[in-house]
């Protein structure tokens, strides 16, 4: 298929319900500038009823999105990230983990659970971007190696649906060796034949797609996910080059060959059904 | 600095006593340790943006410069096979304490010139596809891989995007992880972020004294957090980067001593002095058996990680 046009898909954060704030009940969408209801975003997976413009998914968006219907029992480890630097910028490193956890009424950014989909059991890893911008800390490798783990030894393929921009530089010299971590636990995998399926989304950069995120078995970008390694301004202070509009879209991946397909929110369960049909299922009991 | 005067006096207390050691045979060790500890101490006080700097100095020995007087020979070797050669790595076969060694290792240019190549070390793509074919090759014939670190970070550019650096580098740390020969890392100036992991997975990590090893670079990371570039030094502060930091947090295995003053004022000085900490490691590792080093290796990085709430998990070391 040569592309030789591209739609830049207008992202928009959902803006946080904060606790005990009214009126949270209309959203602007930033690709239509309308006011949508936001019970109608829910219901149509977080994508705009007018536009198609997608909004960010939450980690349990996410899961319900994918998953049989009531098949989803949360595995992940009970770890929440320490902060071994002692890190303070403008703000402490304690401080920021505690607002993202009041906020997302998460532990921290990555879920991890046994699942079915259309039947076949699965692993499913997901991270939520508000968690600090899904940033892969040691805790992230730690429920991403627990997650392989388990899919290892229980046979199940592993699905891992990545939000994340990059490493969680608070934790320093820790977090970039979390890449090696993810890889190292990823080898058990191919040794007992257990299928990884890596799934792209809005926007999956930096630390953990030069890692993780690029070693499956079979690849897939959310339509309108960003996928890059650096950031745009990094590369313009750097190089002065000019970037064009549709640089590290999906669709950019897709043609210069990073990814097997892109594939629209609403049709990727399907989708994911589909490739497990193909692949090896024997799950132990 | 009144602290960087009193490392520097006592590091040439720790030279003397250390030539004294081996001119007159007299055994200096308890006090050479001593210094030591004493110097690692110090060092861990001191500002990391000096450090940085240090790490960056224009005159500092490259990979190169290192590879020329540790080997007594070198031979290198080009291209990823995929259509590019990358001058920001270089690769080859090297004669290293009487045997044949792979190296591989980030090359920064002296001037502006061999930087058109060179790129400061800046590897894209081709150079960790290269990098990982030729340690490939080493593997064939359990030839041991020693990988020189020395690059501000993988290179940011359009082109760079368009050939999945990402994933080059994802594939080289995958590749590394199942090698069956042993593999000693050394940071020797900058280790710059993924750009340095793409070559850095080893059974050993070792950081010259006055090397640093981040996440991100002091500058980018004081863009990001303080929403101004000209913080770096304190973000460097705050990612605790420098050698004596990164032993202190268990992340590297040995501080490798730099000549007074950092390693451009005696390169000869630096080389032996690294030369001879990577055949003591491969020794080390020469002794163990090769099938089990890819599954150690893997243990020791799976292992690695702070949380709360509950321990890393020691695993249980697959074979390769
Ligand atoms: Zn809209």
């Amino acid at each position: 298929m040569k592309i030789s046009w591209f739609r830049r898909q207008q992202y928009v954060q959902v803006k946080l319900e904060q606790k005990g704030e009214v009126g949270a009940l209309w959203v602007k969408c930033a690709g239509c500038g309308d006011l949508v209801f936001r019970e109608r975003i829910r219901e149509n997976h977080g994508i705009c009823p007018r536009c198609g413009a997608y909004f960010f998914l939450t980690a349990q968006e996410r899961i319900s999105l994918l998953v049989d219907e009531s098949s989803f029992q949360d595995v992940s480890k009970p770890i929440v990230a320490a902060d071994p630097l002692g890190f303070v910028d403008r703000r402490s490193y304690v401080g920021r983990l505690k607002e993202a956890q009041e906020k997302t009424g998460l532990r921290n950014e990555t879920v991890i659970g046994r699942a079915r989909l259309g039947g076949c059991p699965v692993i499913l890893a997901v991270t939520d971007f508000r968690f600090i911008g899904g940033s892969m800390g040691s805790v992230m490798g730690e429920q991403l190696d627990h997650g392989m783990g388990m899919a290892a030894r229980e046979l199940r393929p592993f699905i891992l649906v990545t939000s994340t921009g990059g490493a969680r530089m608070q934790e320093g010299i820790f977090s970039l060796m979390q890449m090696v971590k993810t890889a190292a636990a990823r080898r058990d995998l191919e040794r007992l034949g257990v299928p990884f399926v890596s799934v792209m989304t809005y926007p999956t950069t930096g630390g953990v797609l030069a890692s993780i995120a690029s070693l499956g078995d079979i690849t897939i970008a959310e339509k309108g996910a960003l996928i890059g390694f650096a950031g745009r301004r990094v590369i313009e202070q750097t190089t002065g080059e000019r970037l064009p509009p549709e640089f590290q879209t999906a669709e950019f991946a897709f043609e210069h060959g990073m990814v097997d397909r892109v594939v629209e929110r609403r049709k990727l369960r399907e989708e994911l059904i589909h490739i497990l049909e193909f692949l090896p299922v024997r799950q132990s009991q | 600095m009144r602290i960087d005067e009193l490392i520097a006096e006592l590091q040439e207390k720790l030279a003397e006593l250390k030539r004294l050691t081996r001119d007159s045979g007299l055994d200096a060790s308890p006090q050479i340790a001593e210094l030591a500890e004493e110097v690692a101490r110090l060092s861990l006080g001191r500002g990391a943006w000096e450090q940085v700097q240090l790490a960056r100095h224009p005159s500092r020995p490259t990979t190169m410069d290192y590879l020329g007087l540790m080997m007594d020979d070198f031979y290198e070797l080009h291209g990823d096979r995929l259509g590019s050669d990358d001058g920001a790595i270089v690769a080859g076969l090297a004669k290293f304490a009487g045997r044949t060694v792979v190296v591989v290792g980030h090359q920064k240019g002296k001037n502006l010139v061999e930087n058109r190549i060179r790129r400061s070390g800046m590897a894209g793509p081709g150079g960790y596809r290269k990098a990982a074919r030729i340690m490939g090759l080493g593997e064939r014939y359990g030839f041991p891989i020693i990988a020189l670190i020395d690059t501000p970070g993988a290179y940011p550019g359009v082109k760079a995007e368009e050939h999945n650096i990402g994933g080059a580098i994802a594939d080289s740390i995958y590749t590394m992880l199942r090698l069956r020969t042993p593999i000693v890392a050394a940071v020797i100036g900058e280790g710059g972020s993924g750009g340095a992991l793409g070559i850095g997975v080893g059974d050993r990590l070792l950081m010259m004294e006055n090397a640093y090893y981040s996440v991100i670079s002091p500058e980018g990371c004081a863009a990001i957090l303080w929403g101004d570039r000209s913080r770096a030094r304190e973000a460097a502060a705050a990612l605790r980067l420098t050698a004596h930091d990164l032993l202190d947090l268990g992340v590297i295995d040995e501080v490798v001593q730099e000549p007074t003053g950092g390693a451009h004022t005696d390169p000869q000085e630096a080389a032996r002095s690294l030369g001879e900490a990577l055949r003591r490691h491969m020794d080390e590792l020469g002794g163990m058996v090769p099938g089990e080093l890819p599954g150690l290796r893997r243990s020791k990085f799976r292992g690695m990680g702070i949380c709360e709430g509950a321990m890393p998990v020691m695993h249980e070391q697959g074979g390769e």
